[in-house]
């Protein structure tokens, strides 16, 4: 029996089309935007201004508070302006604009492919490298690296895990980058493990990857502390909460941290961008991203630089098909769907999906029929039926006290309803607003 | 059969009066004073509940009325000045006459005006769609459209219009209760003064961006040129953040922003129709 | 259609299950026990089921249409359920007019006028039923002969009927037993009854082809089936001279049925697996209570509809685990 998480869950198609695609160095765009707010926390502050000729790697916008992190140059050439543009929201949002001339990186970067084993750091230099290099949650979730290794007063990490899962349909830029850079994933593990002062790490890798699965766990055995277990497929298990109680079997309290399990979670991506951070000097100004449909000419795994337009990947992806309608930023459970295709590659972007017009509709929304199947796949154990309701008819206060909070987001509610209610866009406006109501009761 | 009846008819009567009595000594007992002004001013109310005073509903505001020192700061917006006047009677105070005032939806993108850029297909409410992304045209202030002013409206003071994709505010209807003004996440309505014959000038527009990017997602946008600042001779019109604003408290309705506007976001309301000038009209044969 | 990209909120995907997937699942799960009551009630079952379904989807069709003024929804499925259901529950002799009136009263009293489909309190079929057992009782429990196939005018009792007027009259078990089917009849079938009760065997396969493609889950069906047998064995144990062998309450009666059929209905029943076991377990209560000492031979028409008015109380109580709570 593999190991999964207890409660709800659902298995949506994998579709995942790339996986057996080698990750390919995307062309430098002509131009590229960096959103100064990458992460999650406050925005960086920009430090470059119009007609700056910047290098790649170099810093350009500096890190404003403790929960922020550092931007870097994901080229070089000159900075073209320092402005707005929408982002995935719609929303403009401050960046930097660089016109790309050549391909310099900063000297202190090792460029070669040779892997650097060894590392003699104590784990001050380790987190305030990986902070330096401007480390974020490389799932998605953008979470600045070095936050997490510093754990809150009172609480000892125990146990690192490191999120192979991957349980977003059609992305593979994780398996990629697994099966390609298996023993710098590995390295950077270790430098994690030495930040936090833990003994123990486990790759947690869903079995619909059995290559990665046998390559890591064959790798890992060079290393010290690092093991490989394989999850039973099941959405959404790469979501923190759930990948921890799959692999150690404890569970988060409600509105408590990770560590209060004693572990901590980080993607392989970013202990992919740790091993170059410290170990190469490199800063993250570059990631993988998978390209993917079903109508894509060319669907691929791509090395790209921050801050390159999507409308670059969808041109070497063989250009966008004629019926796509909608393009989405991320999987197709949990990720953005984009108005425009001007919106930046960001450091939170695992992957590019266009789907074709009779995917992209959804369809009409039919009255409840109380079947229950979303209590049954939450993974969170709430009623999203009952809380689309109570927000639909804005009684927060029954909101807060049916734990709207909880709510991760995954969408295996909307997912899973025979009706196609829009469960998981009325609990997240009620999730905004119970936020709103207990911060402001706070003050 | 008679036998039955009338046990029936006397033992339920026995039970009525019983109970009346029982009734009647725990209403004595439970009784609790209340100022009788309290159901005065609230039967002078409009019972609408609409809680456009600020209050939970109209008995609250009837209680805070009477428990009030003066009703300055008190002001039932639907009754208007007739009401509070006859609640000031009641309390013996002295009324305090208000401004009536209407709802203005200040956007005027519609279809025809302001293209879509993109088609939001998820949960019909603006609240939902404004939390999703800016919007399906380039315009991230402008009206959405779902409707959610429409439906926090009690007095069907609002016409959709789905297919212009910008509701309008029936003024004759509207009561100036500000349900719609906290149910628009696009904080787009303003409660202005009402002139006479609901008579009104206001800029239809709050985009805040740079003219170019606004004249580029919606061709009555505000551009924040200041020509209508400048023609103002009343000092009504400011212009902040690219964005003119016209204060209704100011404005004397000449109207004369109104044709300098290079994109037409100033609108005017219920005037009579304009004379075509001389000029102009030796323009129009010529054209 | 415009070219524009379309935006919506996450998730952009959606699985393949919808509304009228599932009630089709459960029309295909009746088939069965349908066919079988044609083969043991000849055409006449054909007939009252044909006039329940199409009087339940007329009405549905008028009262949306013309009263509630919406897009009439007779496709989905669930109308064609109610009338299935509601021809499972009377006599294979039953007149046609009385089944009209009974789909009024299911779909236009127990569906629509609480707002139609998932925002009824009671399952609508039984709500025809019981409307039709208290309206006309006589023709409600004037259950046709067996026939093999013709029906002659005749009518007998149910087992249940038999073993309460026995027991009434003060008959012992021993002998009431004479008069009963033996349990391979009742399990197959070969018994009077309302028009789709009879075959316990086909009525469980029908059940797991549900459970099979998760229409229903176990909890229901299992834990009233349980109930009825605790304590129906309990009591027989006690005296097995005035209580019937527990065998004779599970396979005669509408137990299976409803158990199985009516009571999993997903919009009158709770929505966590702890709260189905709770309502299955009151209905087994209700339903035995009713067999044994009430004034009607079966029960779990009443039981089901009883339960189905505490489904929101239960819904409010029993909260599914949450995630790192106790």
């Amino acid at each position: 029996m593999l190991k999964t998480f207890k409660i709800g869950g659902v298995h949506p198609p994998e579709n995942k089309l790339t996986s057996g695609n080698p990750i390919e160095i995307l062309p430098l765009p002509k131009t590229v935007f960096i959103p100064v707010a990458q992460h999650i926390g406050a925005p960086a502050v920009p430090l470059v201004k119009k007609g700056d000729a910047v290098k790649a790697g170099q810093l350009i916008a500096k890190s404003s508070s403790f929960v922020s992190t550092n931007i870097h140059s994901s080229v070089s050439g000159t900075v073209k302006r320092v402005d707005f543009q929408a982002d995935s929201s719609g929303y403009p949002k401050q960046g930097i604009y660089v016109d790309v001339q050549g391909d310099e990186w900063l000297e202190e970067i090792d460029q070669s492919k040779d892997l650097v084993k060894t590392f003699d750091f104590d784990s001050e230099t380790i987190v305030k490298k990986i902070q330096e290099a401007g480390i974020v949650g490389l799932g998605g979730a953008t979470f600045p690296t070095h936050v997490k290794l510093i754990p809150p007063k009172g609480m000892k990490a125990e146990v690192l895990l490191i999120n192979g899962v991957e349980c977003e349909p059609y992305l593979t830029s994780d398996h990629r980058l697994m099966l390609e850079k298996p023993d710098e994933i590995l390295i950077g593990i270790q430098l994690l493990m030495k930040a936090m002062n833990v003994e123990k790490a486990v790759i947690g890798i869903e079995n619909n990857k059995p290559d990665a699965i046998k390559l890591l766990s064959e790798k890992a055995k060079e290393y010290k502390g690092i093991s490989v277990t394989a999850l039973k497929v099941k959405y959404p298990q790469g979501g923190e909460k759930q990948l921890i109680k799959a692999v150690t079997g404890k569970e988060v309290p409600p509105g408590g941290l990770p560590i209060a399990t004693g572990a901590v979670v980080n993607n392989v991506g970013t202990a992919f961008a740790v091993y170059e951070a410290i170990q190469k000097n490199k800063p993250l100004f570059e990631r993988v991203v998978t390209i993917t449909g079903k109508n894509v000419a060319k669907p691929s795994n791509f090395l790209v630089r921050i801050g390159t337009p999507t409308s670059e990947l969808l041109e070497a992806a063989g250009g966008m098909p004629e019926n796509t309608g909608k393009i989405i930023s991320g999987g197709p459970m949990m990720g953005r769907a984009l108005a425009s295709i001007d919106v930046p590659v960001t450091k939170g972007t695992s992957g590019v999906l266009l789907m074709q017009k009779e995917e992209a509709k959804r369809d009409t929304v039919l009255a409840c029929i109380r079947c229950s199947r979303c209590v049954s796949v939450c993974p969170m154990g709430l009623e999203p039926y009952l809380l689309m309701t109570l927000s639909e008819k804005q009684i927060f206060d029954r909101c807060e006290s049916n734990h709207i909070m909880d709510c991760i987001e995954c969408g295996s509610c909307s997912y899973t309803c025979p009706s196609d209610r829009p469960l998981l866009d009325y609990i997240r406006f009620g999730k905004g607003k119970v936020g709103q109501i207990i911060r402001s009761r706070n003050k | 059969m008679s036998i039955t009846i009338i046990y029936t008819i006397a033992t339920l009567s026995i039970i009525g009066i019983f109970a009346a009595v029982v009734l009647y000594f725990v209403s004595r007992k439970f009784y609790v004073y209340e100022d009788p002004r309290i159901d005065e001013v609230e039967g002078q109310l409009p019972a609408a509940n609409c809680g456009g005073c600020g209050y939970a509903g109209c008995r609250a505001f009837a209680e805070a009325c009477v428990k009030a020192s003066g009703l300055d700061d008190l002001n039932c917006p639907v009754g208007g000045n007739d009401t509070m006047n006859t609640v000031a009677k009641i309390l013996g105070m002295e009324s305090v006459k208000k401004d009536l005032r209407t709802a203005f939806i200040r956007c005027n993108g519609t279809c025809d005006h302001r293209p879509k850029t993109s088609q939001y297909d998820g949960a019909s409410t603006c609240a939902i769609a404004a939390s999703v992304y800016s919007g399906e045209s380039d315009c991230q202030w402008g009206c959405l459209g779902y409707g959610d002013c429409f439906d926090s409206c009690d007095f069907d003071a609002i016409e959709l219009r789905s297919d212009m994709g910008v509701p309008k505010i029936i003024d004759d209807k509207c009561v100036a209760c500000g349900a719609c003004v906290d149910a628009c996440p696009k904080n787009l309505i303003e409660l202005r003064k009402q002139s006479p014959r609901n008579r009104k000038v206001v800029v239809a527009c709050m985009n805040k961006d740079k003219g170019g990017v606004a004249r580029k997602a919606c061709a009555v946008a505000c551009i924040g040129c200041t020509k209508c600042e400048k023609e103002c001779k009343f000092d009504a019109i400011t212009i902040e953040n690219n964005l003119a604003f016209i204060d209704a408290d100011k404005c004397k309705l000449c109207r004369k922003c109104v044709p300098v506007c290079p994109t037409g976001s100033i609108i005017e309301e219920n005037f009579p129709p304009r004379k075509i000038k001389v000029e102009e009209k030796s323009e129009l044969q010529n054209s | 259609m415009s070219n524009l990209f379309t935006v919506s909120p996450s998730p952009h995907v959606h699985s393949a299950e919808t509304t009228s997937k599932i009630m089709y699942r459960v029309v295909y799960a009746m088939i069965p026990a349908l066919l079988w009551s044609v083969f043991v009630f000849g055409l006449d079952a054909l007939r009252v089921t044909l006039i329940a379904i199409v009087a339940c989807l007329a009405f549905e069709y008028v009262i949306q249409k013309y009263l509630m003024k919406i897009k009439p929804m007779i496709t989905d499925g669930s109308a064609l359920i109610t009338g299935i259901l509601l021809a499972f529950n009377v006599p294979a002799n039953l007149p046609w007019w009385i089944i009209i009136i009974g789909a009024l009263a299911a779909v236009g009293i127990g569906k629509l006028s609480f707002g139609g489909l998932g925002s009824n309190i009671f399952n609508p079929a039984l709500v025809g039923r019981v409307f039709l057992l208290i309206s006309f009782p006589v023709q409600m429990t004037s259950w046709p002969v067996l026939s093999e196939g013709e029906v002659d005018g005749l009518t007998t009792a149910t087992p249940l009927g038999i073993i309460k007027e026995g027991l009434t009259s003060g008959t012992p078990v021993s002998q009431i037993a004479q008069d009963l089917p033996s349990s391979t009849d009742m399990l197959l079938g070969q018994m009077s009854g309302s028009l789709g009760e009879i075959s316990a065997l086909l009525l469980i396969l029908g059940g797991v082809y549900m459970l099979i493609k998760k229409v229903i889950t176990w909890h229901i069906p299992v834990s009233v089936i349980v109930t009825v047998a605790a304590i129906a064995a309990l009591f027989w144990l006690i005296d097995p001279e005035r209580y019937v062998n527990p065998i004779y309450h599970i396979l005669t009666g509408g137990l299976m049925l409803g158990a199985i059929y009516m009571a999993t209905d997903m919009v009158t029943s709770p929505m966590t697996p702890k709260g189905q076991l709770i309502f299955g377990a009151g209905i087994g209560i209700i339903t035995i209570s009713i067999r044994m000492f009430g004034a009607y031979p079966e029960g779990i028409s009443f039981a089901i509809l009883i339960m189905n008015a505490f489904t929101p109380l239960i819904n409010n109580y029993v909260k599914p685990k949450r995630f790192g709570g106790n």
